[in-house]
């Protein structure tokens, strides 16, 4: 069974001064490079050292954490998720979500504004920081919404919510469809130094579209919506920074076409990166036959060859990100006919062994891999963990990444049992995760039901 | 060049006042060392001169402006004139034939020089082609409004004794001012060294090329600067379209005590007028004792004064 070590953080302020060592692991720091067994020692919340001197030697009055050569790596930084909370708490809450994050080895969670009411102004950026502080046993950053109720039209205090601690700017689910008004944001967002991230698809073309536009869409008689509608924001976006300046993230490209336009930009010398959700590396448009609604997501799963083009992105470098993309739906919204379902998917606890099946398949290397669920979006983020690095807060993992187990979603944490990979065989497993020094979360074999929370 | 050449060059060579753009450092000296003795004798109990005697000015506003037709009201009252105000209400749309037409029926009438102040850039220009009189322009669109920098110049040079080598930082609305186009070439022509001031959003395109140096960020911006001239923002601007808030505004652009520390400290506070209080300028430093935006209203009239006296010598004499 699994457990819950840690309090909830505001119970438990201090960290423990007890130093920490953990002997015998297989380290990998996506920032260095490094691939090696070795030790690391805590002390304070922060790494204290690190490297291969450290394998077998246990410093005096350390407690001692063998890893049996498991991975030990950064936590994963998952820097799109959405919660219930506030408004829609029968879905999750932020408590909730970061159970489901810490079992899943995720360290730092960044939540999407799109809540009720949405999170665009002060108060609300406030209330989650506040939330997040006494209920949650990971890092939770929100992001603000750069319009006014998300509803594309008018901007938002960008300025003071920035200064508010909102980490990131995003239209939430929906795309700004007003070019005046994303320019505008866009330049607006540059003077304050604030990150800018879309979901970037036409609303025109997305409009009443329930799946991928293609042959599993004709067969089962839903409209769909083209990859097109993707690439034509993503360029027009481009093309605005090309004016404006200023730090853009796509959020979740779905086709080869858009990470081209993402990659020509990068290679003009704008600031300009993109990310991926782990549903479209992992999962494609036939999933959804059978009107299977917990494979509607939004952008929807795509043609084979734009999950391997996806994939190829992520061994290249690039996409910069991978996200969960974490959606929780109650059972109610997705047990209805296909085009009436809700869109979403809850994906915080299987990110990281989801991911691992592209390890596993040889198709993208482990750094490269994590690379992009804890270096690139701590950078992109302007966060310091998401590395092993001496003097950096000790947010890590410890990862099996041969257990083989099969999901079954009335055991996942998170509130919501939405889950694409319910009954997936999937290979990997987070045995330990490590919150600012403090083991938030142990795994400790197989796993009877799970209390309800 | 014979001597007799020489004294028909007219002091101020210009028919009309459309623009700061073509004005020279010894014309804007010209105005504002005419203006000057205008402003002494407005401080006087007998403060009218005759030299516009039978001259008819007429205040042709197509768009509403108390302060600055009552401005040059004044002036051309005080200089002799006989004045008309026109006042061509709302701004609904007129077509370029309305306008041609309109100045083709004032310049029946025979005026000696007509005031126009018009919501479009450009409309100022195109009447003044139309006429046989002398045009003034009272402000055209987000284009020019000369007799506001040439205040503002007299302003501060009556403050500071010169122009030449100040630091000036316009703050607010680049994109859609008048003010500060017509400022920045007035200043560059005098010498200052001009700063603009803006969110990115209430910036022009390409405002490096305007001749100023240009700050996003109002701290840097002010720095060590002699005058801050203000501008006003209007409240169409602020609801999410180029200002996400009047307080967020406020907060990062308006003109506070902490943020005007950063001047020196004998910096002069500037503004055309009318102030939105709290949005663009804390009410307490609008009152301050280094603010001259009563002074800047009184040079007004002192320089329509000497505007319209400089355009009325190189009319047709009697």
């Amino acid at each position: 069974m699994s457990v819950f070590l840690s309090k909830p953080k505001g119970e438990n302020p201090k960290p423990s001064r007890t130093p920490q060592i953990f002997l015998n692991a297989r380290l990998i720091d996506p920032e260095s490079g490094r691939d090696e067994l070795g030790g690391l020692l805590v002390q304070d919340g922060l790494i204290a050292d690190l490297g291969p001197h450290l394998r077998r030697n246990a410093p005096e009055g350390a407690a001692v954490i063998d890893c049996q050569e498991h991975v030990l790596c950064p936590g994963l930084i998952d820097a799109q998720v959405i919660t219930g909370e506030p408004g829609q708490e029968h879905r999750e809450t932020l408590k909730t979500a970061s159970r489901a994050a810490a079992a899943g080895g995720v360290t730092t969670v960044v939540v999407m504004p799109d809540t009720s009411p949405v999170i665009d102004q002060v108060a609300l950026v406030d209330f989650i920081q506040r939330r997040a502080r006494d209920n949650a046993i990971v890092h939770v950053h929100t992001m603000a919404a750069m319009t006014r109720g998300l509803k594309g039209e008018e901007m938002t205090e960008i300025g003071l919510l920035k200064r508010a601690g909102a980490i990131a700017f995003t239209n939430g689910k929906s795309s700004i469809g007003n070019t005046r008004v994303m320019r505008n944001v866009l330049n607006y967002a540059k003077d304050f130094g604030a990150l800018v991230m879309h979901h970037c698809e036409d609303p025109y073309l997305s409009s009443n579209a329930s799946m991928n536009s293609g042959e599993v869409a004709t067969r089962l008689g839903l409209a769909g919506v083209p990859t097109v509608a993707e690439t034509i924001v993503v360029e027009r976006d481009v093309r605005l920074v090309e004016k404006t300046g200023g730090r853009y993230h796509s959020m979740t490209i779905t086709c080869a076409e858009s990470l081209e336009v993402i990659k020509s930009a990068k290679a003009r010398g704008l600031d300009v990166t993109c990310g991926v959700s782990i549903n479209h590396l992992t999962l494609n448009e036939n999933d959804v036959t059978g009107y299977r609604t917990f494979f509607k997501v939004r952008p929807p799963l795509r043609h084979e060859n734009d999950r391997k083009a996806m994939v190829a992105g992520i061994a290249d470098g690039g996409i910069d990100i991978i996200v969960s993309s974490h959606d929780p739906q109650d059972v109610d919204v997705k047990r209805r006919p296909f085009q009436e379902a809700a869109d979403g998917a809850a994906g915080l606890e299987t990110l990281l062994p989801a991911a691992l099946r592209l390890y596993h398949s040889g198709d993208v290397e482990l750094v490269a891999l994590l690379k992009a669920m804890t270096l690139n979006p701590a950078k992109l983020l302007g966060l310091h963990s998401g590395r092993l690095r001496k003097g950096t807060i000790a947010d890590m993992i410890l990862v099996d990444l041969n257990e083989p187990w099969v999901v079954n979603k009335d055991l996942l944490r998170s509130r919501s049992k939405n889950s694409p990979f319910d009954e997936a065989r999937l290979q990997g497993r987070v045995l330990r995760t490590v919150v600012a020094g403090e083991t938030v979360y142990q795994y400790a074999g197989h796993e009877p039901a799970l209390a309800a929370d | 060049m014979t001597h007799a050449a020489i004294a028909h060059l007219p002091a101020f060579p210009h028919r009309h006042l459309l623009s700061c753009e073509r004005l020279t450092a010894p014309d804007i000296d010209f105005l504002l060392d005419l203006a000057d003795k205008s402003a002494d004798q407005n401080q006087k109990i007998e403060k009218k001169r005759n030299v516009l005697n039978g001259r008819t000015v007429i205040n042709l506003f197509f768009e509403a402006s108390t302060r600055t037709q009552a401005s040059f009201e004044l002036a051309g009252k005080r200089l002799g004139a006989d004045v008309m105000n026109m006042v061509v209400a709302s701004s609904s749309v007129r077509k370029g034939e309305t306008l041609i037409d309109t100045a083709v029926t004032l310049n029946a009438m025979r005026p000696d020089i007509i005031v126009v102040r018009h919501y479009a850039a450009g409309a100022v220009e195109l009447l003044s082609q139309k006429v046989d009189c002398s045009v003034v322009n009272a402000g055209d669109g987000a284009h020019q409004h000369p007799t506001q920098a040439l205040l503002d110049a007299l302003t501060i040079r009556r403050a500071k004794g010169r122009i030449a080598g100040l630091t000036v930082a316009i703050c607010g609305d680049i994109l859609h001012s008048r003010v500060a186009r017509s400022n920045i070439d007035l200043l560059n022509a005098m010498s200052a060294r001009v700063r603009i001031v803006a969110p990115s959003t209430l910036l022009p395109s390409n405002p490096d090329r305007l001749g100023a140096e240009v700050f996003t960020d109002m701290w840097q911006g002010l720095a060590d600067a002699d005058v801050v001239m203000m501008l006003r923002l209007q409240h169409e601007r602020m609801d999410g379209v180029y200002v996400p808030s009047s307080r967020e505004y406020f907060h990062f652009f308006g003109l506070d005590h902490e943020k005007l520390a950063r001047a020196k400290p004998d910096a002069l506070i500037m503004h055309p007028g009318p102030m939105n209080r709290g949005v663009e300028i804390a009410s307490t430093v609008a009152d301050h004792s280094r603010s001259v935006i009563r002074e800047q209203v009184e040079m007004g009239v002192a320089v329509r004064m000497a505007v319209l006296e400089a355009l009325s010598q190189n009319l047709p004499q009697a």
